[in-house]
């Protein structure tokens, strides 16, 4: 039985958009140009119950509003929509029980209390009996690691504790599906390692279905066995992480610091110029050739710094849509 | 069941928000002394002599705007201050994504801040009363029963008046704005600045016939030991709460429906 079902689910926003200086300021009172812009557009995917999925794209792909659709906090423009069993967008009592949202950017603890006296109103609101809510904070709190911390003003807790305490008192009425928005948003390696570590100890314990949104690549790779990819607003991966990996790995990011400067003609030869300022430089290389070209690029070039890593996943995607532009290109009469 | 689990999450609504405001007490004190302005219209009219002109004594006068100082601290509202922030930061998605209506969180907010003035404002009237003696009285158990009465129900009132501008929140990033532009005739027809019996009959007649003199001047009389028709005072806010309910639900869910649609 599937749990989240999206088909061609979209959604547009209409803005009004101003010129700078005072003259736009003027026509902008006067006459208000707006501007319909596509958030999401038509996607399409089902995810079954305990699946835990990620959900990566760059910034403004549409993810955040995705998810805030799925919770029910935004209306689609259009498509169909059905998170357990529900429209969220009804935001029926029984749907609100089932589902919680985290977002790192937003808090639902109040700052200046105790993280204890939150968890209290939401044992009240989700209708848990005291003493079973006393033994589910116990129990989550020994989970994730966290004490007397409940105890202190949320103001006064690091970065790491609040999140851990933001997931305490998001999961503390046993929701079935779990949408996170960049949960480990500022955390140190630490702090989101065990993170990451509870999300998968959860995930396998209660069988909850999780969709996670996360920059970091290895909140993905660590957790979630299956990606689905957006840009755009567009779906343009549905699939295992491995098969992702297969799609985007055959680069690899070199950062050079050279000693000269040089045109970013010289360097047509050795890979993708994803960036050139000055002195540095940022070539996106095939994996395949890359002792080649980096033994080339040293012996062509004076370099004061050489770093190979994984590119971020923008670019990765980024080269994943030229290689689909150039193809439809090479297809097209 | 409902009214048990209704209660427990009142119950801890109360809790959660008295330590809340207890966090803020100085800032509490701060509000609770910005909130004299009976007083200041006290001295005034004490000064002026001018009760006498509209038949009222001396300490009608004075019994009048001490009531009605009660009233204004307890029946302050800041709902659209708060609720604007929260909307506009992001900070009410949290609250929607809950089996709870918002507003609750709000009132809820509003009753524990209106406990944490109770031990301020009778350290102001204990001072009041060594400065000026003469000033304090003790009312009847009747004028003291109807007059908390009709202290919370002013409450309510206001509180459902600003539910309805809050909802322009919905569509506009400045909706507090037409709150300070209800002060003004909540400043002058409320009876605030001078008892409703001084104004011109015409002007009077307007005034009843708006929901701002039910805020202050009826609870202030009912206090005061007035002659008072208590039933047309409750049976007044009771209309206009009827009223504002409805209004302020339909434009809740409207504005919700539009928030949603803007992007939460």
């Amino acid at each position: 039985m599937t749990i989240i079902q999206a088909r061609n689910l979209s959604k547009s926003y209409r803005i009004s958009e101003k010129q700078p200086g005072l003259a736009g300021s003027l026509r902008h009172l006067v006459r208000r140009v707006h501007r319909d812009v596509v958030a999401v557009d038509q996607i399409s995917f089902s995810i079954e119950p305990g699946e835990f999925v990620g959900f990566l794209g760059p910034n403004g792909a549409g993810k955040t509003t995705t998810l805030k659709m799925l919770t029910g906090l935004i209306h689609p423009s259009g498509g169909e929509l059905e998170v357990a069993g529900h429209q969220p967008w009804r935001r029926q009592a029984r749907f609100l029980r089932q589902i919680t949202l985290v977002m790192g950017n937003r808090q639902q603890l109040i700052w200046d209390l105790p993280a204890l006296d939150s968890l209290q109103v939401n044992a009240a609101v989700y209708g848990l009996e005291p003493v079973a809510a006393a033994r589910r904070i116990r129990e989550l709190a020994e989970m994730l690691e966290l004490g007397p911390e409940l105890q202190r003003p949320v103001r006064k807790l690091s970065l790491g504790q609040r999140m851990k305490a933001e997931l305490l008192a998001a999961l503390l009425h046993s929701p079935s599906v779990l949408f996170l928005d960049e949960p480990t948003l500022g955390l140190d390696v630490n702090a989101r390692v065990r993170v990451r570590d509870f999300l998968a100890d959860y995930n396998r314990q209660t069988g909850a279905t999780v969709l996670l949104t996360s920059h970091d690549m290895g909140d993905i790779t660590a957790l979630c066995p299956r990606v689905l990819l957006i840009h755009e607003g567009q779906l343009f991966h549905d699939g295992s992480l491995a098969l992702l990996t297969q799609r985007l790995a055959p680069c690899r990011q070199v950062r050079l610091e050279l000693a000269d400067l040089h045109p970013s003609e010289a360097f047509a030869g050795f890979g993708q110029i994803e960036e050139h300022h000055g002195h540095l430089l940022r070539l996106l290389v095939p994996r395949d050739q890359l002792t080649e070209r980096v033994a080339a690029l040293l012996e062509r070039f004076s370099v004061l710094d050489l770093e190979v890593g994984d590119p971020p996943i923008e670019d990765l995607i980024g080269v994943l849509f030229r290689s689909r532009d150039a193809a439809a290109r090479g297809d097209s009469p | 069941m409902r009214v048990r689990h209704g209660w427990r999450v009142a119950r801890a609504l109360l809790v959660s928000q008295y330590a809340l405001m207890l966090e803020y007490r100085a800032e509490i004190v701060l509000w609770a002394l910005s909130g004299v302005l009976p007083l200041i219209m006290l001295g005034v009219w004490s000064g002026s002599g001018a009760g006498a002109g509209a038949g009222l004594s001396p300490q009608q006068i004075s019994r009048y705007f001490l009531s009605a100082f009660l009233v204004r601290q307890f029946t302050v509202v800041w709902l659209i201050h708060v609720f604007e922030e929260d909307a506009l930061q992001g900070r009410l998605s949290p609250f929607l994504l809950q089996p709870l209506a918002p507003l609750w969180r709000y009132l809820a907010a509003h009753f524990s801040e209106q406990a944490s003035r109770v031990p301020i404002v009778a350290v102001m009237l204990l001072a009041l009363g060594l400065v000026a003696p003469g000033l304090l009285w003790l009312p009847s158990a009747r004028s003291l029963l109807l007059g908390l009465v009709a202290i919370q129900a002013a409450f309510l009132l206001r509180f459902l008046l600003q539910v309805v501008v809050t909802t322009l929140c919905f569509w506009s990033e400045r909706a507090a704005a037409l709150d300070r532009l209800l002060l003004i005739p909540y400043l002058f027809l409320s009876g605030l600045v001078a008892p409703l019996e001084t104004f011109p009959p015409a002007v009077r007649r307007l005034a009843m016939a708006t929901p701002f003199p039910w805020m202050v001047d009826f609870p202030a009389r009912l206090l005061a030991g007035e002659e008072v028709n208590a039933t047309l005072g409750f049976a007044a806010i009771a209309a206009w709460c009827l009223l504002l309910l409805p209004i302020g639900r339909w434009l809740w869910l409207a504005g919700l429906r539009r928030y949603s649609a803007m992007g939460a």
